[in-house]
């Protein structure tokens, strides 16, 4: 592992993990770095074995073979140690609905042994930090989505930890908060903290330093948003036309077409990088089709390729 | 992982668990409505089925030591004496047809027998067996000594007294009854509470939560253990001042005995309940699973039915269930006044019965999610 002043550059390194769960394998030999001060996308189809792979991290669950370093710990040996410096954020909601915020932040203020100044000081700044201040003395439980989620992140940067695990921490959340909930992500890995969170939204995905793409238990795709989009081979054609609707079967039909997509009133047509033939074929369509244009690969398009059901079925 | 253990992460648990009860109205509503609706319901219902039973007496003595006999046995209320025959054959018609429920017979030479303590049965009480709740309460008189006047203190067995001599100078049944729903309610609330405690973290999605923190397994057992125990010491306290209140049900052991015992018991009680909440894949299962140990404990523990009276595979049964030792410590203790040495046996079994099942709860649980 490289060091740098800050300590290790690789806060959780993954190698071979795999968990099994009877006969079937939630995740099947994966291996994946993590960079300190990075935020860390982690993508992939429901069921595709994030929340399976991040429980391990966090040393919820023991994997079935490989192994998982986090923070210069080994896990499962280093469980303590790794749960006292990170934070989780869990994909269901965790916190106790019958308390209120001050009284969830207190007891997990208790759990990891601040004294009473050291609480009331570090509640104050989260709650301010998140804008909870009015709610602060109200119940949890019949709060909307979008508050627990804030409550939730507030909850596990409240011991101020150097890597946090948030999985899905922006499902159910409105874009306002959406977009509020980035800014505190920049914020924090502004200030030297990593983050590692699972998503399947795709602008998310593209605000991300690095992503790891999984499907069906396995990375299909690892790098920066740059890199993913450079080494992606295929070609990307936008479409135009009158009722484009009507032309998804005819174009389905070319060789070397890979996925089409409707966007509104376009066409994005995945074609495989050998088939050079499609362009002209799609422009020979006709009246129908009034412009074809190669545009940039979005990390849609590399998901969506990644993770489709011919690639599933390997 | 063998850290030191904070009893601030403990009383964290504890505070935690006090705000969640203090929320929930129905838990809380039952930690005081148990009690209240089954002494109510058991010390009445039981009060009126054996009270002032008509019974003829033949007394061939009819001396006073015969007559202070008869009037004690009046005076245990469960009977009422309706007639006076002089034919001891007329006692048996009368059961027979039903004009009394049970005919006593007293002898010329019961004075004679009571003090001769032979084993002889100094009076006999012919009971109508056709109603089983009746005869019962008319043959539980006879486990109780018959002290002449009230004056003679006990010297012996009363069993000498038991097979057919059936009286009680003093006896009700709430006097049974009550001291046994302290245990009866004590293993409903207690293992029932707790038996959901760790489940429902589990179903509510808290655990996920819970174990990505530092807080260790004993922690967490002991800081939801402590607020059960104080409420099953308020349970004690609303038992024995209602028996008290309503049914004149006096602590006749020491008040410190009583609440050591009982504290016992809830404890075993509590752990028991946390390693059914380990056992236990949802609140439902919890609550399933509970309902499978209380009947027994109901019906086993000699709550319901004489211990001695059951088969010997049933005692082996009882005797595994907690309820069946504190069932018989806590008679001895506010009945009988009995001394800590007497109950060694039983105390010990429910605090070895606590130590294995704590000890398989946090065996069981595990700080992961698989």
């Amino acid at each position: 592992m490289d060091e740098s002043g800050d300590g290790p550059v690789v806060v959780i390194e993954v190698a071979g993990l795999t968990r099994r769960f009877g006969s079937f394998t939630a995740v099947d030999g994966i291996d994946m770095r993590i960079r300190r001060g990075s935020v860390h996308g982690f993508l992939g189809p429901n069921g595709s074995g994030k929340t399976t792979a991040i429980r391990m991290m966090c040393g919820l669950m023991e994997p079935s073979a490989g192994t998982v370093q986090v923070l210069g710990h080994s896990l499962p040996r280093g469980v303590e140690e790794v749960r006292r410096r990170v934070g989780y954020m869990t994909q269901r909601f965790s916190l106790y609905e019958d308390l209120s915020i001050a009284e969830n932040l207190t007891f997990l203020c208790r759990i990891h042994g601040f004294g009473r100044r050291a609480r009331r000081e570090r509640i104050g700044e989260v709650v301010e930090q998140f804008r909870l201040e009015d709610l602060i003395d109200m119940r949890v439980g019949p709060m909307s989505g979008g508050q627990k989620r804030r409550i939730a992140l507030a909850a596990a940067v409240l011991t101020d930890p150097e890597l946090l695990i948030l999985d899905e921490p922006t499902s159910e959340v409105d874009p306002n908060t959406r977009g509020e909930m980035w800014e505190h992500f920049f914020q924090l890995a502004h200030q030297g903290k990593t983050l590692l969170l699972s998503t399947h939204l795709m602008d998310e995905a593209e605000r991300c330093h690095h992503l790891t793409v999984m499907n069906r238990g396995r990375v299909v795709a690892d790098g920066t948003v740059a890199d993913l989009k450079d080494s992606f081979e295929p070609k990307v054609l936008r479409v135009e036309g009158r009722d484009v609707t009507a032309l998804v079967p005819r174009i389905a039909a070319f060789d070397g077409v890979l996925q089409i997509n409707q966007v509104a009133t376009r066409l994005r047509v995945l074609v495989a990088a050998g088939a050079s033939g499609v362009e002209q074929q799609i422009r020979g369509l006709g009246d129908a089709v009034t412009a074809v244009d190669e545009v940039e690969p979005s990390i849609e398009d590399v998901f969506v390729l990644n993770t489709r059901q011919e690639a599933r079925a390997e | 992982m063998t850290r030191r253990l904070s009893p601030a992460r403990v009383a964290a648990v504890c505070v935690k668990e006090v705000m969640q009860l203090r929320r929930d109205r129905l838990t809380f509503a039952m930690v005081v409505m148990i009690p209240l609706m089954q002494l109510l319901m058991f010390g009445y219902s039981i009060n009126t089925k054996i009270r002032h039973i008509p019974i003829a007496v033949c007394d061939h003595a009819a001396s006073s030591f015969s007559r202070q006999l008869a009037q004690d046995v009046q005076a245990s209320q469960v009977v009422r004496i309706d007639r006076q025959v002089s034919d001891p054959s007329r006692l048996e018609e009368m059961v027979r047809n039903g004009e009394v429920s049970a005919g006593l017979f007293i002898p010329h030479d019961c004075e004679h027998r009571y003090y001769a303590a032979n084993g002889q049965p100094i009076a006999q009480l012919l009971v109508d067996g056709s109603d089983t709740v009746l005869a019962s309460a008319l043959k539980s008189l006879g486990h109780f000594p018959f002290v002449p006047g009230d004056v003679v203190p006990m010297v012996r067995d009363p069993g000498n007294l038991a097979v057919t001599l059936l009286y009680n100078p003093s006896q009700r049944s709430e006097l049974n009854t009550i001291p046994g729903l302290l245990g009866l309610i004590l293993t409903m609330t207690m293992v029932m509470f707790t038996a959901v405690a760790i489940v429902r973290e589990r179903e509510r999605g808290n655990m996920e939560l819970l174990i990505a923190t530092p807080v260790q397994t004993v922690e967490l057992m002991a800081g939801k253990l402590v607020p059960y125990v104080l409420i099953g010491l308020l349970q004690m306290s609303i038992i024995l001042w209602l028996g008290w209140m309503l049914f004149q049900v006096p602590v006749a052991g020491s008040w410190l005995l009583l609440v050591g015992c009982c504290l016992v018991f809830i404890f075993a009680n509590l752990a028991l309940g946390l390693l059914l909440s380990t056992i236990a894949r949802t609140q439902m299962g919890a609550i399933q699973l509970f309902i499978f140990l209380f009947l027994p404990s109901i019906l086993l523990s000699g709550f319901m039915f004489p211990y001695q009276g059951m088969p010997e595979l049933a005692q082996h049964l009882a005797e595994v269930l907690p309820m069946t030792h504190f069932m018989r410590i806590v008679r001895a203790v506010v009945l009988r006044d009995a001394a800590l040495a007497g109950l060694a046996g039983d105390l010990g079994y429910l605090g070895g019965f606590f130590v294995v099942a704590m000890a398989l709860a946090i065996f069981r649980f595990k700080k992961r999610l698989d």
